[in-house]
């Protein structure tokens, strides 16, 4: 099942994946990459059906673009998760996406913020968020662990934490996930974290 | 479970001496899961109109952009904000517009009206107004609500005799809806001030 959870750390937000994309019994690739880049200082890590997780997030982001193109500033963290809700709501009565978004950021005035929008376009700012199954055992030990003002080494200790329980507690856990992280420098992918490598494709 | 029943919430607004309360629970849940403890259901729509909304939390976040881009337009026709009875009208009409699709939320309106009278009123998901001269509740803890208000209610309170009276009555009643709870935010609206409090409860 598809886990993704994040987090605000001292000036920074840290999000992790899952990387399996599953279809019923079948894993097609363990390697597939849940957390767009959105622009240099967003991150939207998405979970849900593959088909419009792709879509939404792509058009989100080619958006987000376009307003940066057409005003010659960027979108606040803010009003990029609210731009998102606004488009989650109005095609949930008409034909709705299956997506459920963090969308983590970093702005200069306000610093990092993580916004948690469910696939029915429930918007909240949080400190600490996660989907999927994997939520009922990332945000036990977020409760736990997390405090306000993390620092880096300790935020991705909270999250290698997270993945231990995640690993060792769901049923079909998935085997490897990724962290991306945004801070003042931008969004950056932080690391991989993987128990399973794909099979090396032998030499035609 | 119901769609109503979904995100979890707790609403009542109650009449004092030329004042009133409108308070809240600040639970934010998926079914089971508790997502946040620092969810906002009440909104100010001007100084002396607050407006309360519970239910499905993405159709309370898309009526209230709704209702405050409508307020938005009459304060720049009219001149003024707009009456308490005007906005249950306006919000009962915008309600009923989506008849055979309704917005999932149960709205409780508070204001002071002409000469300082107060106004409260609530409305179901399809805009039946239910005026009351004494208290109005709505949420999954309305039944208890009902209760709680029916024996605690006096005429003519002071406001500080109002806030404790609301406060024990959604505390008392949150604490036997296991969807609604963490705490408490509560408003306590005289001619002359708007006090804000918010109440440590049972964290659960």
């Amino acid at each position: 099942m598809e886990c993704v959870f994040g987090l605000v750390g001292n000036d920074f937000a840290v999000v992790a994946a899952d990387t399996s994309a599953v279809h019923s019994i079948l894993v097609h690739k363990s390697n597939e990459d849940k957390i767009m880049i959105l622009d240099s200082h967003k991150l939207i890590a998405a979970s849900g059906e593959s088909g419009d997780r792709v879509q939404f997030t792509e058009y989100i982001q080619k958006n987000v673009a376009l307003y940066q193109f057409r005003n010659g500033i960027p979108l606040t963290t803010a009003a990029a998760a609210n731009f998102t809700r606004g488009e989650l709501a109005t095609a949930l009565r008409k034909n709705p996406y299956f997506v459920n978004i963090l969308l983590a950021g970093y702005d200069k005035e306000t610093g990092p913020s993580l916004y948690y929008i469910d696939y029915i376009a429930t918007l909240h700012k949080v400190d600490k968020g996660a989907f999927g199954y994997g939520s009922y055992f990332s945000l036990a030990m977020m409760d736990r662990h997390y405090h306000s003002g993390m620092t880096v080494e300790e935020a991705i200790d909270l999250v290698d934490k997270c993945i231990v329980e995640i690993r060792s507690r769901l049923v079909v856990a998935p085997p490897n996930f990724v962290i991306k992280i945004v801070d003042k420098d931008g969004a950056k992918e932080y690391a991989w974290r993987e128990s399973v490598k794909d099979a090396a494709v032998a030499s035609a | 479970m119901s769609i109503f029943e979904y995100n979890g919430s707790a609403l009542v607004a109650m009449v004092g001496k030329n004042c009133f309360a409108i308070a809240s629970d600040r639970r934010l849940g998926v079914q089971l899961q508790t997502i946040a403890t620092d969810f906002q259901r009440i909104s100010k729509i001007h100084d002396r109109l607050f407006l309360g909304l519970s239910g499905l939390a993405t159709d309370a976040q898309t009526l209230y952009q709704r209702l405050v881009f409508r307020h938005k337009l009459y304060q720049l026709r009219e001149e003024r904000d707009m009456k308490p009875e005007t906005f249950a009208n306006l919000v009962s009409a915008i309600l009923y517009e989506k008849r055979f699709g309704p917005y999932f939320c149960q709205p409780v309106i508070a204001g002071l009206g002409d000469e300082d009278k107060p106004f409260i009123c609530t409305m179901d998901s399809i805009g039946a107004k239910e005026l009351a001269k004494d208290f109005v509740v709505a949420g999954t803890a309305s039944e208890s609500l009902y209760g709680a208000c029916e024996s605690m209610f006096k005429e003519d309170m002071e406001p500080e005799e109002l806030f404790e009276t609301v406060s024990q009555a959604l505390l008392s009643s949150v604490d036997r809806d296991c969807l609604s709870g963490w705490g408490g935010h509560v408003y306590v609206v005289t001619p002359t001030e708007v006090k804000e409090r918010i109440l440590k409860g049972r964290m659960d």
